[in-house]
C-alpha cells in the first residue's frame, strides 16, 4: 500500500507535528520506503500465533491501591514552560 | 596522570583499596582528560563539582573499609538517564533546559555504591539512530581514526562509547533498544552488555520503546561489565517490568572455564554482502571458543530476516506513545506562538520545532501503524512475528545451546555524514545482528576481537539465555582472553 500526501498530512496531524505542505511529498516518500521494508512481514505464516504481550513471562506485581507518592507540587511544576498559581498554563481553549 | 584514566574498573578498585590511588586523583585525571577532549563531542554536560564531591565522599568510605567494587569509580552517564538537577535531555531540543527533580534508579544505585558522575554523554536524539548524528548537541566522534575522515562512534550510545574508548572515564552507562550499546561498543573497540529485559530498572530513563529498552554497562573489559552490571541490576518497585530475582555475583561467574559449553552458530546470520573480514572474524571467534573447550554447533533461527521489519513496527509504535508526553506543557521547551494560536497549534509547533527529523519520522510511522484500519495489518502482525522470533531462540536454548555467537555489526565504523543521503532503511541495517536480542528480551554482549584491514576495531556478539548473564560473561571472558584485543586509538584530539 502506498502513502500519498493526503495520508501523510493526516498522519502528521494525528501525531501533532506541524509539517508544511511543501514537505509532505518527501515525507510520503520516506514513509513508503519504510513501509515497503515492513511489508516483508506479510510473507510470514502467523496462523494461530498469539501476539506477544510480554517479552518475559511474568505476572506483574500487585499492591494495595493506595496513594504512595505525591505532595510536591512545586517540583512537578518546576520544569513547566509556563506555570502559574500552582497550575500548568496553556493557551486559552475555547470550544 | 593520564595513565590513571586508562585503568579498568577492576584495576582501579584494587588500587583504591590498597591506597595506591584515591578516587579524587582518579576523578581529577578524568576531568583533565575530558577538558582536552571536546573534539570528540562525548561529554555534553560536565559535572566537575558533583564529581569531586562524590570522589571525596568515596575516599572517606574507602578509608573506612569499603566494600563496594564500584566505590570511587568515575563514570560517564548517557544523557537518557534522569539525573537530579543536571540537564537530562535525551539529546533532544524538545527537552532543552529540562533538569529533573529526581534521579533514575540505575544512577541512584551507582551513587549509593560510591561511584562518581563526571557528566552526561552524547547520544542520538531519544536513542533513535545508529551513528550519533541525530543529536541536538552535534555529533559524537569516534576516537579511532585511520585517514582524514571523522568516523562515527555508532549509536545511539555514541558518546558513551567514545568516552570509554578514549579513556575519558573508566566506564559509562548505555541503553540498548535495538543495538545501541553493542553496535557503538563494536565500533570503538570496547565491551558493551545489554542485560536480559527486566534485569535493570528502566525507572527514570527517558523512554523510547518500553518493551525493548534496557540499560547496561559500557566498559574496557568483560570483568568490568560484570562488576558494573552488579551495581546497576536489581528489582525496583517503581518499574513493574523489573524482575524480582536475586542479583548474582556476576564477577564470580567469570571462571575462565567454558569446557563443555555449547555455542550455537546461526546460519541465518550469514547475510549477503557481509564483508569477508567480518565472516573471517566470526569464524576465528568460533575457533577460539572451540580451543577453549566449547562445543560449536550449527543452529537455525529461521525468523531472523524478519527481525528488522518487526522492530521498525514495534519500536516506532511504542515511541509514538512514549513521546506523546512532549507537548510543551509539563517540561522542556514550548514553541513561540502566533497571535490567536490555540492549544493544537501549540502542540504541533512545539513538536515540529523540538523533535529532529528522525524522531519525527519514527513518531509518525508509529502513529500510522497504530491507526485505525492498520493496527492489525502492521502492529498485531509484528507482535506475532516477534513471538516467532523469540520462539526460535527458545528452541535453540531448549536444544542445549548455552550461548550464540554472531558478528556484532555488518561493518566497521563508517564516516560521519556518509549515510546522510541514504534511505533511512540503510541506516537501520546497522542493527541487523543485534535487534533480534531486544525483540526476544535476551542478554547480549559485544566483545572487541580484532581489527579490519584499515585498522578499525571489530566486535563479536554473544547472546545468552535469559537471566544467565553470569554464564554469558564467563563465555565472553574466554573469548576476550583468546582474542587478546589490546589496540587503542591513537590520540589526535
Amino acid at each position: 500500500m502506498s502513502i500519498d500526501t493526503d495520508t501523510a498530512r493526516r498522519v502528521a496531524k494525528l501525531a501533532r507535528i506541524k509539517v508544511e505542505d511543501d514537505a509532505l511529498p518527501a515525507l510520503a516518500g520516506e514513509f513508503n520506503a519504510i513501509l515497503g521494508f515492513i511489508e516483508q512481514l506479510n510473507e510470514v505464516d502467523v496462523e494461530g500465533i498469539e501476539p506477544m504481550t510480554s517479552v518475559t513471562p511474568m505476572r506483574l506485581k500487585r499492591r494495595e491501591d493506595v496513594v504512595t507518592d505525591g505532595g510536591y507540587q512545586e517540583k512537578v511544576l518546576a520544569n513547566a514552560p509556563d506555570a502559574r498559581e500552582g497550575f500548568f498554563a496553556v493557551p486559552k481553549v475555547v470550544e | 596522570m593520564s595513565e590513571l584514566t586508562k585503568l579498568t574498573i577492576a584495576e582501579a578498585r584494587d588500587k583504591l583499596r590498597s591506597g595506591d590511588v584515591t578516587s579524587t586523583e582518579l576523578t581529577q585525571a578524568c576531568l583533565d582528560e575530558i577538558e582536552k577532549a571536546d573534539a570528540l563531542g562525548a561529554f555534553v554536560h560536565k559535572t566537575p563539582e558533583i564529581a569531586l564531591k562524590q570522589a571525596a565522599a568515596a575516599d572517606a568510605r574507602i578509608q573506612g573499609g569499603a566494600e563496594n567494587p564500584m566505590c570511587g569509580i568515575p563514570l560517564g552517564i548517557k544523557d537518557l538517564f534522569c539525573t537530579q538537577g543536571v540537564p537530562s535531555q535525551a539529546a533532544s531540543n524538545i527537552l532543552d533546559g529540562f533538569k529533573p527533580e529526581y534521579e533514575s534508579t540505575v544512577t541512584t544505585q551507582l551513587w549509593q555504591a560510591g561511584s562518581v558522575m563526571l557528566g552526561k554523554l552524547n547520544m542520538d536524539e531519544f536513542a533513535m539512530g545508529s551513528s550519533n548524528e541525530t543529536s541536538t548537541y552535534g555529533n559524537a566522534v569516534n576516537p579511532w581514526k585511520v585517514d582524514d575522515r571523522a568516523l562515527t562512534p555508532g549509536g545511539s550510545s555514541g558518546g558513551s562509547a567514545s568516552a570509554v574508548a578514549a579513556d575519558l572515564c573508566l566506564a559509562a552507562t548505555g541503553t540498548d533498544t535495538g543495538g545501541s550499546i553493542r553496535q557503538p561498543a563494536a565500533f570503538t573497540g570496547i565491551t558493551g552488555l545489554k542485560p536480559t529485559y527486566g534485569r535493570v530498572s528502566r525507572w527514570g530513563i527517558i523512554a523510547f520503546a518500553s518493551s525493548l529498552d534496557q540499560a547496561g554497562p559500557m566498559t574496557k573489559s568483560v570483568r568490568d561489565a560484570a562488576i558494573m552490571l552488579g551495581a546497576m541490576a536489581g528489582h525496583d518497585p517503581k518499574d513493574s517490568t523489573s524482575a524480582d530475582l536475586p542479583v548474582p555475583d556476576f564477577e564470580a561467574a567469570i571462571t575462565g572455564d567454558i569446557r563443555g559449553k555449547k555455542i550455537g552458530i546461526p546460519k541465518e546470520y550469514r547475510i549477503d554482502g557481509t564483508p569477508a573480514e567480518i565472516e573471517k572474524l566470526w569464524a576465528e571467534g568460533a575457533e577460539m571458543l572451540r580451543d577453549a573447550g566449547a562445543e560449536i554447533v550449527d543452529i537455525s533461527l529461521p525468523h531472523t530476516k524478519y527481525a528488522l521489519p518487526t522492530y521498525y513496527v514495534i519500536a516506532p509504535a511504542e515511541a509514538s506513545s512514549n513521546l506523546a508526553r512532549y507537548d510543551g506543557v509539563r517540561f522542556g521547551r514550548r514553541a513561540k506562538l502566533a497571535q490567536g494560536d490555540g492549544i493544537t497549534e501549540m502542540y504541533e509547533k512545539t513538536r515540529a520545532e523540538g523533535f529532529g527529523a528522525e524522531v519525527q519520522r519514527r513518531v509518525m510511522i508509529g502513529t500510522y501503524v497504530l491507526s485505525a484500519g492498520f493496527y492489525d495489518a502492521y502492529y498485531n502482525r509484528a507482535r506475532k512475528v516477534r513471538a516467532l522470533i523469540k520462539r526460535d531462540f527458545d528452541q535453540a536454548f531448549e536444544a542445549g545451546v548455552d550461548a550464540i555467537l554472531t558478528p556484532a555489526t555488518p561493518s566497521a565504523a563508517f564516516g560521519l555524514g556518509e549515510m546522510t543521503d541514504a534511505d533511512p532503511v540503510q541506516m537501520y541495517l546497522n542493527d541487523v545482528f543485534t535487534v533480534t536480542v531486544n525483540l526476544a528480551g535476551l542478554p547480549g554482549i559485544s566483545v572487541p576481537t580484532g581489527l579490519d584491514a584499515k585498522g578499525l576495531p571489530l566486535g563479536l556478539q554473544l547472546i545468552g539465555r535469559p537471566w544467565e548473564e553470569g554464564d554469558l560473561l564467563n563465555i565472553a571472558g574466554s573469548l576476550e582472553t583468546a582474542a587478546g584485543f589490546v589496540a587503542k586509538p591513537g590520540r589526535w584530539w
